[in-house]
């Protein structure tokens, strides 16, 4: 497409006034959200079914279908929003779409089953604002998400983007916006929670040229997807971020790291960039500033450690992607040895608000030590799962049961792990903490990436120690001893536990472990390793006690120590077991109570899942 | 090797040792693994040395040196999938097409790999055939989904196993 150039504020203003005059607020438009999550329950099929049944209505210049990022509900995706009206649509299937056109488009009118329906009212919710999962929240950087088609930067500018770097490059000096990000207390979203001002101004007045700025997209913690969705579903956010950040550091080349694992987030984002070239919001003189800066995009290869600052200024340079010791810090010495300034996705969209509305207003959501909100990876075992954005200050309890809905099926909730592998599991009896940097520190866990994992009854909290271990095993690089002996040592015991070989005393050598990974690992990874066996030691040391001295797994999940049987009351002899069963361990007749055969058995857990009578039991 | 193919994804990047990630990701992209020709090739265009190229090649997960099948199962153990049930997805997957995980079937049609994290752990668990996503899968679809991309239990095992 042919842009023209945008030269000065007034002509990015001028440019929103004519997106805005072509656009009618009153047409009717279809937002389909079509982020990974809503893809991978067969979003694509609901927008051709969208697009076939208005052209066989003669519809398709009335009403608008607008491709967008994801709004964070995944669980109840596909989602399908039709405005002006605002009317949420959870959970569309192909199938609903000849009767949302007809109903809501035609008529007017709604559809009753596709509204938010609450569980225990049974009341429906017809807008965004009245379903609990939204309704606590607040969405400053996700909020727009379902307003914008990420592959195309005019929905971004018409919702007032790019205004804050038209501000910034004319009005402001590069220390006047550092200053304004440092007022902000801005703390970096990836991990550590360094402040990001403070950053800033040690890579501007790092001695070299050039100097670089860099996005970190990795996120490679497992169940942990905010940054996926920025960078999928708005990456002009985070790309405006960028770029004032580059004018405020005096840096004129960055990299925007993303993860292999996120084929669409290097899609939209390679797309962004190229269309924010057309305006000339990169590249030359933007915005007639006198300020030029582009951006290149990296693919990451598959390596967690590669997050790591050190580690993946390696990986840009072509190098292998492990970490180096911090004597002098990469915002110093960093990308071939210049200095650079890494923060994350979350941190970069971030900038565009605190500069648009100011220090002041920032500082006043949030804790006094965290400031502004957070996005939330609310997964595992709670009801609403998907990204939930929050101000810091707002309690586990309010996530996980206004937001979240609290736990399926009944179940008793257990702990949530926070952090990822460098974080720990926090118990019921901290729900009421107050979420923040410092908070979670506290309890043995931290923010990380906002990863949010629920956990259950049914969850075993060594089985999860073990989980992390084994993890960090696989991803660390080797080179230095503790954290790669360290870490061997403990996947040994933890998994001796679980398999019921744990003996008398293993707990304290995994505690003596931690305390030499903790002191001397070169980086973040062995340092923090640690968390999630400390932590459930710490909170969940009977179910440990259980494992190791009656060989028993409580949450009846380590394999080794459960048996399979089924009950003879409450078996029905209807065979679905039997059939189920891939091992055919299970013998029986119809109508009569069927056996398993221990020897063959090997523990799937299907026959439990499959009988609908309760019938199969673990012990 | 096709020389030319690989010159090709070369010239689309600079000659230069801070590119050999891209080229390699070029490079799998066009074969879905690495044969060692081509990077024994690669190493010489942008005179760098072999090891280094190596070292790269086995870093990095996404990189194979093994052939991959005609499709490429992923199942995903990151945490939010672990505790609803992926290993249990990834164990059903590895009975159905008689393999352990990151082998390949012997008629070449499948790969089983395991991922840490997909980036939609909202749908745990997840299964992902070539860029397809499966989400909220429960082990008795495993199979239907490998019906799609033609397993008949033919394809399975690596010969002999039951
Ligand atoms: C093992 C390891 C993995 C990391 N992975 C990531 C990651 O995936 N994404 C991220 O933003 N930061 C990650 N970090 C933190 C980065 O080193 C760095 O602190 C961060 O990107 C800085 O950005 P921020 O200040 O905006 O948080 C990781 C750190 C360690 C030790
Ligand atoms: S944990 Fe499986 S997709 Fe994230």
């Amino acid at each position: 497409m042919n842009r023209r150039k945008i030269k000065s504020p007034s002509d990015l203003e001028k440019l929103r006034q004519e997106i805005l005059a072509k656009r009618d607020p009153k047409k009717p438009r279809i937002a389909i959200c079509a982020g990974t999550g809503c893809l991978a329950l067969g979003a694509r099929k609901v927008i051709t079914t969208f697009k076939e049944e208005l052209k066989k209505r003669g519809l398709e210049n009335e009403v608008e279908i607008r491709e967008t990022g994801c709004p964070g509900f995944c669980e109840k995706g596909t989602i399908v929003v039709i405005y002006p009206e605002g009317i949420y649509y959870l959970q569309v299937q192909p199938g609903d779409v000849p009767e949302i056109v007809e109903k809501t488009l035609v008529e007017k009118k709604h559809v009753e089953r596709l509204l938010y329906t609450d569980p225990t009212t049974n009341e429906k919710a017809i807008h965004e604002d009245e379903i609990p999962f939204y309704k606590h929240q607040m969405r400053l950087l996700i909020g727009n998400n379902i307003k914008v088609d990420p592959k195309n930067i005019d929905d971004y500018i018409a919702l007032g983007g790019y205004r804050a770097l038209a501000k910034a490059l004319p009005e402001m000096t590069p220390e006047e916006v550092i200053e304004e990000v440092k007022r902000a207390n801005l703390r970096g979203r990836g991990g550590g929670g360094f402040p990001a001002g403070r950053k800033w101004e040690t890579t501007r007045n790092a001695p070299g040229e050039p100097k670089y700025v860099i996005v970190n997209c990795d996120e490679g913690d497992p169940g942990a997807f905010m940054n996926r969705a920025l960078m999928e579903g708005n990456p002009h956010s985070v790309i405006e971020g960028l770029i004032i950040g580059a004018y405020a550091i005096g840096s004129h080349e960055g990299f925007i790291y993303v993860r292999d694992e996120y084929p669409l987030a290097v899609e939209n984002t390679g797309i962004a960039l190229e269309q924010a070239r057309e305006y000339g919001l990169l590249g030359r003189d933007i915005m007639g500033s006198g300020f030029d800066f582009d951006v290149k995009i990296f693919r990451g290869a598959g390596a967690f450690i590669s997050g790591e600052s050190s580690a993946l200024m390696s990986s840009l340079e072509g190098k292998v992607g492990a970490p180096k010791p911090k004597y002098v810090h990469t915002s110093i010495k960093g990308l071939w040895n210049k200095p650079s300034n890494l923060n994350n996705v979350e941190t970069w969209a971030n900038i565009p608000l605190i500069i648009n509305k100011g220090a002041r207003w920032f500082t006043s959501i949030g804790t006094e030590g965290s400031k502004g909100t957070k996005i939330f990876a609310l997964v595992g075992k709670v009801n609403n799962t998907g990204l939930v954005e929050v101000p810091f200050g707002i309690t586990l309890r309010e996530i996980i049961y206004n937001i979240g809905g609290g736990i399926p099926n009944n179940k008793k909730f257990k702990a949530v792990q926070t952090g990822g592998p460098s974080g720990g599991c926090i118990p019921e009896r901290f729900i009421d903490t107050a979420v923040d940097f410092d908070e979670l520190t506290k309890l043995g866990s931290m923010m990380g990436s906002g990863g949010m994992i629920v956990m259950d009854e049914d969850t075993c909290m060594v089985d999860v120690a073990r989980y992390f271990i084994d993890f960090l095993v696989d991803e660390s690089c080797g080179r230095c001893v503790p954290c790669r002996e360290g870490l061997e040592r403990m996947s040994e015991i933890l998994n001796d536990i679980c398999e019921g070989r744990g003996k008398e005393g293993d707990i304290e050598l995994l505690e003596e472990l931690s305390e030499v990974m903790k002191d001397t690992s070169m980086c973040g990874l062995g340092r923090t390793a640690p968390n999630p066996v400390l932590t459930t030691i710490h909170y969940f040391r009977d179910e440990y006690d259980a494992h190791i001295k009656e060989k028993k797994c409580p949450a009846h999940v380590c394999k080794a120590l459960i048996e399979y049987y089924i009950d003879a009351e409450k078996c029905t002899g209807c065979l679905a077991c039997l059939k189920a069963c891939p091992e055919g361990a299970i013998a029986g007749e119809k109508e009569r109570v069927h056996v398993i055969n221990r020897e063959k058995c090997s523990k799937c857990g299907i026959c439990y899942d499959t009988c609908k009578f309760g019938a199969v039991i673990i012990s | 090797m096709d020389e030319d193919k690989i010159d090709k994804i070369i010239e689309e990047h600079r000659t230069d040792k801070s590119e050999l990630i891209p080229i390699l990701q070029d490079v799998q992209a066009e074969y879905n693994w690495l044969p060692q020709d081509t990077l024994r090739y690669i190493a010489k265009r942008l005179q760098v040395p072999l090891t280094d190229v190596f070292g790269i090649a086995t870093f990095y997960k996404s990189f194979s040196l093994k052939p991959r099948g005609k499709h490429l199962v992923r199942v995903c153990l990151g945490t939010a999938c672990h505790v609803r049930g992926g290993p249990r997805i990834l164990e059903t997957a590895e009975r159905i097409l008689g393999i352990k995980t990151g082998e390949t079937t012997e008629d070449y049609k499948f790969t089983l790999e395991s991922v840490n994290c997909l980036g939609c752990c909202a749908l745990g668990p997840v299964m992902v055939v070539d860029n397809e996503y499966y989400g909220k899968l429960p082990p008795t679809k495993v199979e239907k989904v490998l019906h799609k991309y033609g397993y008949t239990s033919l394809s399975s095992g690596k010969g002999g196993e039951t």
